[in-house]
């Protein structure tokens, strides 16, 4: 349990040393290491709850259960690899005169608030304490987006705070809504507790609770980023310094999700009918068709990424809907695949931005040629996140399409549909950046690629055979949230 | 059921219930910012008045830490700051032209009604005015939302997110005496950094566009044109 204060404790002592300690040269790799020495606790969390299973802390205000402590490890591992991307490429960006180090020192303070915010949503055992965690989540990077102080930038944080901050307020009103059920049992203060609610779940009134879960649903939906709240989504990504949107999408997205599943739970407990589920099922895939058609049309590179997200998202969010342990079990190896590619993708996305001088995709140009590695790791990306075997995403993918035409058959061409399209239109855009020839004056960039060429290897691997404890960790979660064993 | 029947306590919770809905209405349809803040004010005043009864009426000493908060944020730095901001933009005079202000409030208390519908299944298992107390909360999140939707100013905009933190607050307090300290501290931490983050934004909105009027904003395009 020590473990688990400490990851918590870590980026805490982080906000403060960044904040008090102002900005220097090591600034970039002092933030590794704090994040280095997270996810040594975060593993030596996990391995403490593959041995004993479940840990409820004393004063039971934290639980670790092994469906969030795998996304824990997850967090603590992007988060680290993302601030090794993160030191270099801020560096540059301030050589060229668009950060001053007072934003700088800001920048480090709030990675660091953003990892606490994410690890609280993920250890807390408190709903309405998960609330005001993704509430501070937001808080947190909503100045990180606007950090380049661009008409565009500010615009785009702007959007950010108020779309969220409305949308998340409506969670809260879920969250006031559980806690009145939860009341009449009576358990007092206890009562908004996770482990209480799940223990309690058949005697919570399901018609208050499914009030509840639509509002909770539209809440964290609009942090996942689920159609048509998804508004924001693409102007944080694509206005904020990119090791923002790398995390953001790699760790934000999830977290929401996360949330939005720990209340299906409770809803799929005290009801037999599959209302929650069948909401899911709706957005998700209305998000997942849409953004497939919205990649098509876009001219900015981390634009189009954003939307590769929400695509994504609305799938995951449709495999926890169907709610049968096949698709569940896929839901949670998309999470993994999708934070670890997405994340790789971004990291290219910001060198090769770099290498242009611009976002704009038409600006961007023979990137083999420029700067072979970054190329390669932007191509091999794509297509890993297209679906392409023998990557993860493809597992998956393939995981969620046999779920669907087990349980819901008629819904498989749309699935199958969606892919294509999406496909399609991350190639179109992506072979003519990659391939063709070089122009004129375009440098390569000081890089370090490590945080690509390891996410994408494991990528890989999960993709050829999943190791046997993480598939045992997917299953144990599977059967914690849909009531048994995928296979 | 009859409302002298109900205790004084009730009564009140009631009456007070009104008196916050319509505050929301009297802010939707008002154009001239700085009496848009003065009745945000109210608001948040009849808020903490809430507050401080329900903790005097059911023992519960939690409570008055509540109002007391609430009544710091919501009545007196929130709207200090956005009184400043308005002034600081010499914007206090000018008349915000609402588009259609029937329609408006039409669809406003068509919104009330909607309240009422979506949580009316729960009537079965607690008592009307639970009832009464969550709807007026749900249309007050509602009207906030509206008011966000039909005014220009980005000062409004700020208005009617607080005020739907207002609704949630009223929610929590009467349907379930408060949410656990732990909780209820952190939100207010919450409001507390946003309404400090809002007033960055004020300035940087400021700076860059020269106005805070935020159909200004409009360079980014879900496609490119």
């Amino acid at each position: 349990m020590i473990a688990a204060y400490l990851v918590l404790l870590i980026p805490f002592v982080g906000i403060l040393f960044f904040a008090l300690a102002g900005h220097r040269a090591d600034t970039g790799k002092i933030n590794v290491r704090f994040n280095a020495v997270c996810l040594v606790a975060t593993i030596s969390l996990a391995i403490n709850v593959l041995n004993q299973g479940t840990i409820l802390s004393a004063n039971k205000a934290f639980l670790i259960d092994p469906f969030n402590v795998y996304l824990i490890v997850l967090t603590a591992f992007v988060g680290l690899t993302t601030s090794i991307f993160s030191a270099p490429y801020m560096a540059h960006e301030k050589e060229l005169g668009k950060l001053t180090d007072k934003r700088l020192k800001l920048y480090y303070s709030m990675y660091q608030g953003f990892m606490l915010a994410m690890y609280l949503v993920l250890t807390t055992n408190n709903m309405g304490v998960m609330w005001v965690a993704m509430e501070g989540a937001t808080l947190a990077t909503v100045l990180l987006v606007s950090l380049y102080r661009t008409p565009e930038s500010i615009e785009a944080a702007w959007k950010y705070f108020i779309l969220c901050g409305v949308g998340i307020a409506q969670a809260l009103f879920g969250t006031i809504l559980l806690y009145y059920a939860a009341a009449q049992i009576g358990n007092g203060e206890d009562s908004l507790l996770w482990s209480v609610l799940y223990e309690h779940a058949s005697q919570l009134n399901p018609e208050i609770l499914e009030i509840a879960f639509v509002f909770m649903l539209i809440g964290y939906g609009t942090k996942i980023g689920l159609v048509p709240l998804h508004n924001w989504l693409p102007d944080a990504h694509s206005e904020g310094p990119t090791p923002m949107s790398a995390v953001l999408s790699g760790l934000l997205l999830n977290d929401a999700l996360y949330a939005v599943v720990r209340n299906k739970m409770l809803v799929d407990g005290a009801n037999l009918s599959d209302m929650a589920g069948h909401l899911m099922m709706g957005f998700g895939l209305i998000s997942f068709l849409v953004a497939a058609f919205f990649l098509h049309r876009q001219k900015d590179i981390k634009r189009l990424f954003s939307y590769s997200s929400i695509e994504h998202m609305g799938m995951m969010t449709f495999a926890f809907g169907i709610g049968t342990p096949l698709s569940t079990f896929a839901a949670l190896l998309h999470m993994t695949v999708h934070s670890l590619t997405k994340s790789a993708i971004f990291v290219t996305v910001g060198h090769a931005a770099q290498v242009a001088g611009s976002q704009r995709m038409e600006k961007i140009r023979g990137l083999i040629k420029t700067q072979p590695r970054i190329g390669w790791g932007l191509l091999i990306g794509t297509i890993a996140i297209a679906g392409f075997p023998p990557f993860g995403v493809f597992t998956s993918e393939f995981l969620v399409l046999l779920s669907t035409m087990h349980s819901y058959p008629w819904l498989s061409p749309f699935l199958l549909l969606g892919i294509g399209i999406a496909f399609a239109g991350l190639f179109r855009h992506i072979q003519p950046m990659v391939f063709g020839d070089k122009p004129e004056g375009q440098l390569p960039v000081h890089a370090n690629l490590w945080p690509v060429i390891i996410h994408l290897a494991l990528v890989l691997w999960l993709g050829l055979s999943i190791p046997g404890f993480l598939a045992n960790w997917f299953s144990q979660a599977t059967i914690l949230i849909s009531g048994s064993t995928p296979l | 059921m009859n409302i002298e029947q109900q205790d004084f306590y009730t009564q009140a919770i009631l009456s007070l219930a009104a008196l916050v809905g319509l505050t929301s209405f009297l802010m939707l349809g008002q154009g001239r910012l700085l009496r848009l803040i003065f009745v945000f004010a109210l608001q948040g005043f009849l808020l903490s008045f809430t507050t401080a009864l329900a903790g005097f009426s059911l023992d519960n000493p939690h409570l008055y830490i509540s109002a007391v908060l609430t009544l710091l944020l919501k009545v007196i730095f929130i709207p200090w700051m956005l009184r400043r901001e308005v002034i600081l933009m010499n914007t206090q005079r000018d008349i915000e032209t609402l588009k259609n202000k029937t329609a408006l409030m039409m669809g406003g208390a068509g919104l009330m009604v909607f309240s009422y519908y979506v949580l009316h299944p729960i009537v079965q298992t607690t008592s009307p005015v639970m009832l009464n107390a969550l709807a007026v909360s749900l249309s007050v999140v509602l009207l906030g939302m509206l008011l966000m939707i039909t005014h220009r100013q980005a000062v409004a905009h700020v208005v009617g997110f607080m005020s739907i933190e207002n609704g949630l607050f009223f929610a929590a307090i009467v349907a379930t005496n408060g949410m656990p300290m732990v909780v209820e501290l952190g939100v207010a931490f919450d409001v507390l950094v946003a309404a400090v983050l809002f007033g960055i934004f004020f300035f940087h909105i400021r700076t860059s566009i020269d106005s805070l009027d935020v159909d200004r904003l409009n360079r980014l395009h879900e496609v490119d044109k």
